[in-house]
């Protein structure tokens, strides 16, 4: 529970100048206050669970998971906005986990995050030109005349009219919205930007205008990002490289193209035969890997790999001992997956129906259990 | 899709030929519905003209020529020795002293707008601080700032006045501290619970990546989100402020005559009700009209700050056409989410 | 004859800043068996258009006709909507945790909706029927789920039983309003494919509204395309996909990335989805329309076929030789722009191009 991390940042191993953020083992559990006056803590979230990746400088490494999977709580731990349980993160060969606000401050220059929700993350009771220009008054770079020409050329190089500074966001649209939030995340030329699913809550049109727009400001600002979706397609779009969460762990990650065309982990298998794709041939063509069972609880997850239970390939192996995240023989070496069994070229996942195994495993375990159709 | 987005698809503005909708603050608009709204108008003038007489009882008193304090044993008493009835001379009749009950009157109103006012001041600005600070900052701070909120609620405020009569003796600085301490633990209690949600939204989220301090925080991004919430609790408690002072006057334990407050007029005027119903009904009607005023002011205070009885303004306008044009009226509109 | 057959649909608002448009002048035709999906952006109108046709938008000024089995839902009062709400047609929303009451199992919700419509289920009979129900869409351990709270199901689940209500009558027309918007990926599929083999089952007809045309892609049988409160094209699913006539549906389709296009930069759809209130004249696309010509600007068009099938329309002033992703559809676009563009459209091209979004798209 105690972050044992130093007071003074520790480097990183030298050449690797290339690596902007390394996160090494980062562990966060949130505890479960029980009832009662001491309010004991009778269990833990476990939220992410020994996660380590490296974010390439200028590069965007997509983050893919669903619901549990903890990516929202590892980018807030990388970020700096909560305090980890253990483990490092190593930002430009500086230690910042743990680190006191004060500490933390000039590091706050170089990361920002863009959110969500167009509608809450901006105060709805300041002006658009005060949101924007916040940065600069917290770090004290700009002030007076300076500042708001400095915050009316963000506007436009995002794509807003300048002269809207003195409007409040309850006046503009969502992606506009999202504008603001981005304009206000570059104002002191960050190196990371970690976007939370900054374009899920948009319109189809929209989402393009914005996604360009990201990759634009990328190739200006020579930005890194970290990108959290749930929309495979987007993220592939975006991404060098990708990594695939579930209940809190890394299932497999690596360069876009290896992972989604040749998937090792079961889990990005079903995936990305989930992802509805906007092309009637394909679709029907697609065979759909369908998982029983809903995800579990990150309270009590699974004993040994964590997709087990709703895994078609799962063995009593699996049950027992977690797979360690590496590269599997035939792969590229930056492509590595935790499994025991994982997907042959070839193979063939896919079941006719949940339903139809739902009902035959009713009999015997009921939720959560395998499926057994179809896997080699 | 909802009324509400309907309603907001209206107000987007955006570049293109979409019309562009000027002046939006969410000030401005609650200005505006709160105009709209005639039982708040007339509430807020009923309030604005006491003020002004209560401003004024000096000259006004040096106009009719009848200090406050000054017993006019001829013309004030009846040949029995009781008060006068209200007539052209004395406009609302005379208290047992022969006193202007008027000019008494309009001095009271002095005495409670001020203690109303300057006490619901000093229980905000308290309140609002540690509200927020044990909101904000949870842990110990907010278990140590809550549990005090709780124990000054939980005080029996009579006993309290009683006791610091007693001690310092009765005054109106006494009163206004009496209540200045019961009043900010109320708004403490609102204020902590909504600074708890505001702090989970993301804007604060952003505004913590940023760098930016806890009290730059506070000030900047939850105190105006406050401040919606906090008038109406303002708004409200100054009428109960009005009346704990007629209350304590009323004890004994206010303002002491002869300085003229509504509250100890009520208890001069107990023994008299029978033969002189003037001096009872008079600070009682002012202190009913006032506190029914503020009270009905922050109600049209609280609806034109929720953005979401603007659809009952529209439903309101629209039953009102309709009915004009002799048409059927249109349900109450509901927004489906 | 069409199970249901919607004419020109209009619905306003009054609100303090004006009358909001929000569906004006739709028509379509839903048959049993099949699946339409409708597919629009924020203010399209897409859901006022279904929540309209059971009634559930007190308060607006509704005109056209809706015959549902040889009634006009329209005309119908209230207590008559109510018999056909459930019974003949179902709703099942998008999230299911509001849409399901909090405080009472979701067993006795499913009985009580069978109860409500006939009185002549005793207790027993619907408690059971609720049990079956669950089973059939896939809840493991129905005897002991039926007496759970919604909140101690997942969001899954809770779909799942959203749609054991929807069912419990037989409705022959369910409504389903992004019923797997809120859901993960993997649960999302878990729901279509359930939908599918329902509806297979039991020959019911479906409106899917959505705004992913994947989920379209995958389940549709028809594709209607919405924007501000119009049709814009309606068609079999592959020709919305693969010969889009409206530009607004081919926009849509080159604004989502497909991996299979490969392209480094996706092209937009410039500026905002138009204010209902102050609807812009003519075309209500044309400020944003690429191919924008001078007729745009003040006629506005209407649902003319565009296909040899004869289901194809498309409500846009282009030719029908411009429908398709082929160069020939693209050149027969251009050559209809050349002609009939004049000043003024000419103008609303250069504010289209004009716009920071539409930096690196091509624009004809």
């Amino acid at each position: 529970m105690t972050s044992p991390q130093a007071a003074t940042p520790a480097a990183a191993p030298p050449g690797e100048d290339d690596v902007l953020v390394r996160v090494e083992n980062l562990v966060k559990y949130f505890p479960i206050r029980g009832p009662g006056l001491l309010a004991r803590t009778v269990g833990h979230v476990q939220a992410v669970d020994g996660v380590s990746l490296e974010l390439r400088r200028g590069q965007t490494l997509g983050l893919v998971g669903e619901t549990g999977s903890g990516k929202t709580t590892l980018a807030r731990c990388i970020a700096g906005l909560i305090p980890i349980t253990s483990g490092r993160v190593i930002f430009d060969g500086h230690d910042i986990a743990g680190l006191s606000r004060r500490a933390m401050r000039p590091y706050r220059r170089d990361i920002q995050m863009i959110f969500q929700d167009p509608y809450g993350s901006l105060n709805p009771r300041r002006r658009v030109g005060s949101i924007i220009g916040d940065p600069f008054a917290v770090h004290h770079t700009a002030s007076g005349a300076a500042r708001k020409r400095a915050i009316q050329e963000l506007m436009e190089r995002v794509g807003l009219n300048p002269e809207h500074y003195n409007r409040f966001p309850a006046e503009f649209s969502g992606g506009q919205r999202q504008r603001i939030g981005l304009a206000r995340a570059l104002a002191l030329r960050p190196k990371l930007i970690i976007a939370d699913e900054p374009v899920s809550a948009l319109d189809v049109s929209i989402q393009a205008q914005i996604l360009n727009l990201l990759a634009d400001l990328q190739n200006d600002f020579g930005l890194t990002y970290l990108f959290i979706a749930h929309d495979l397609e987007v993220v592939r779009h975006v991404s060098n490289q990708v990594t695939v969460m579930y209940l809190g762990r890394i299932c497999e990650q690596g360069p876009k193209d290896p992972v989604y065309e040749k998937p090792r982990h079961p889990y990005t298998a079903a995936l990305l035969s989930a992802a509805p794709a906007a092309d009637p041939d394909a679709a029907a063509a697609r065979q759909r890997i369908i998982l029983t069972g809903d995800i579990p609880s990150p309270i009590n997850p699974p004993s040994g790999c964590r997709f087990h239970p709703r895994c078609p390939k799962a063995q009593d192996l699996c049950h027992e001992q977690d797979p360690p995240l590496e590269t599997k023989p035939g792969d590229a070496p930056e492509h590595q997956t935790a499994c025991h069994f994982p997907v042959q070229p070839g193979e063939d996942l896919t079941t006719t129906s949940t339903i139809a195994a739902a009902d035959a495993s009713a009999g015997t375990g009921g939720e959560g259990s395998s499926l057994t159709g179809g896997a080699a | 899709m909802s009324l509400t987005e309907l309603e907001f698809q209206g107000e987007t503005t955006g570049s293109g030929p979409v019309q562009v909708i000027q002046g939006r603050s969410p000030w401005v608009l609650a200005w505006r519905r709160l105009r709209q709204d005639k039982v708040a108008v007339a509430s807020l003038i009923v309030i604005l003209l006491l003020a002004l007489l209560a401003i004024l009882a000096p000259v006004i008193a040096a106009w009719v020529g009848h200090p406050p304090n000054m017993p006019y044993t001829n013309q004030g008493l009846s040949s029995t020795g009781l008060p006068v009835a209200p007539s052209s001379t004395f406009f609302f009749g005379t208290d047992d002293l022969g006193r202007d009950l008027f000019i008494r009157v309009l001095y009271g109103a002095q005495v409670s707008l001020l203690v109303g006012f300057v006490s619901t001041l000093i229980g905000t600005v308290l309140g609002v601080a540690v509200g927020m600070m044990a909101g904000y900052f949870g842990g110990w701070i907010d278990t140590v700032l809550a549990r005090s909120t709780d124990a000054v609620l939980a005080f029996p405020y009579v006993v309290l006045a009683l006791a610091l009569a007693v001690v310092f003796g009765p005054s109106l600085l006494e009163v206004i501290v009496v209540i200045s301490f019961f009043s900010w633990a109320a708004i403490a209690r609102v204020v902590r619970g909504q600074t708890l949600s505001i702090k989970e939204k993301e804007y604060i989220e952003a505004a913590r990546s940023i760098g930016a301090s806890p009290m730059r925080i506070m000030v900047l991004d939850i105190l105006p989100n406050l401040i919606a919430p906090v008038l109406v609790l303002a708004t409200l408690a100054i009428p109960t402020a009005i009346v704990f002072e007629a209350t304590l006057s009323f004890l004994g334990v206010g303002v002491q005559p002869p300085t003229a407050s509504w509250g100890n007029l009520l208890s001069q005027a107990q023994a008299f009700y029978q033969t002189s119903w003037w001096y009872l009904i008079f600070p009682t009607a002012f202190l009913l009209l006032t506190t029914l005023a503020f009270n009905l002011l922050g109600d049209g205070v609280r609806d034109a700050l929720d953005p979401r009885t603007e659809r009952l303004f529209a439903a309101q306008r629209k039953r009102g056409r309709a009915r004009s044009k002799g048409a059927k009226p249109a349900a109450t509109v509901e927004g489906a989410s | 004859m069409s199970l249901l057959e919607v004419r020109d649909l209009r619905v306003s608002f009054r609100t303090a800043d004006g009358v909001v448009r929000a569906v004006r002048g739709v028509s379509f035709d839903v048959d049993a068996g099949r699946t339409i999906g409708i597919v629009g952006e924020s203010g399209s109108g897409k859901t006022v258009l279904t929540q309209t046709l059971l009634g559930l938008t007190p308060g607006a000024e509704v005109s056209g006709q809706a015959v549902f089995d040889g009634t006009d839902l329209l005309a119908l009062d209230e207590e008559q909507m109510r018999r056909v709400r459930g019974a003949q047609i179902a709703v099942i929303f998008q999230d299911p945790l509001t849409s399901l009451h909090p405080l009472y199992k979701v067993g006795w919700q499913i009985s009580e909706m069978i109860r409500s419509h006939d009185k002549s289920v005793s207790k027993a009979a619907a408690a059971e029927k609720s049990v079956e129900l669950l089973d059939r869409v896939g809840i493991p351990h129905p005897r002991q789920r039926v007496n759970d709270y919604p909140h101690q199901f997942s969001g899954g689940m809770r779909q799942r039983a959203m749609i054991a209500m929807a069912l419990s009558l037989s409705p022959k027309l369910i409504i389903a309003d992004e019923p797997t918007t809120a859901l993960d990926a993997t649960v999302q599929a878990q729901i279509l494919d359930l939908l599918l083999r329902l509806q297979r089952d039991s020959d019911t007809a479906l409106i899917m509204i959505t705004h992913d045309l994947g989920v379209v892609a995958d389940i549709a049988d028809e594709v209607l395309v919405m924007y501000a409160g119009r049709a814009a094209e309606i068609a079999s699913k592959r020709d919305i996909f693969y010969r889009p006539h409206h530009p607004y549906t081919k926009g849509l389709l080159e604004s989502i990335p497909n991996s299979s296009a490969g392209a480094a930069r996706l092209r937009p759809i410039t500026g905002q989805p138009p204010s209902l209130i102050n609807v812009p004249s003519g075309c209500a696309f044309h400020p944003r329309c690429a191919y924008v010509m001078d007729k745009c600007l003040t006629d506005e068009p209407v649902l003319t076929p565009v296909g040899e099938d004869g289901f194809h329309q498309s409500a846009c002033w282009l030719p029908v030789s411009a429908a398709g992703l082929s160069e020939e559809a693209e050149e027969a676009r251009k050559r209809s722009v050349g002609e009939a563009r004049g000043e003024a459209a000419a103008k609303v091209a250069e504010e289209i191009a004009d716009r920071p979004e539409a930096e690196g798209s091509v624009i004809a």
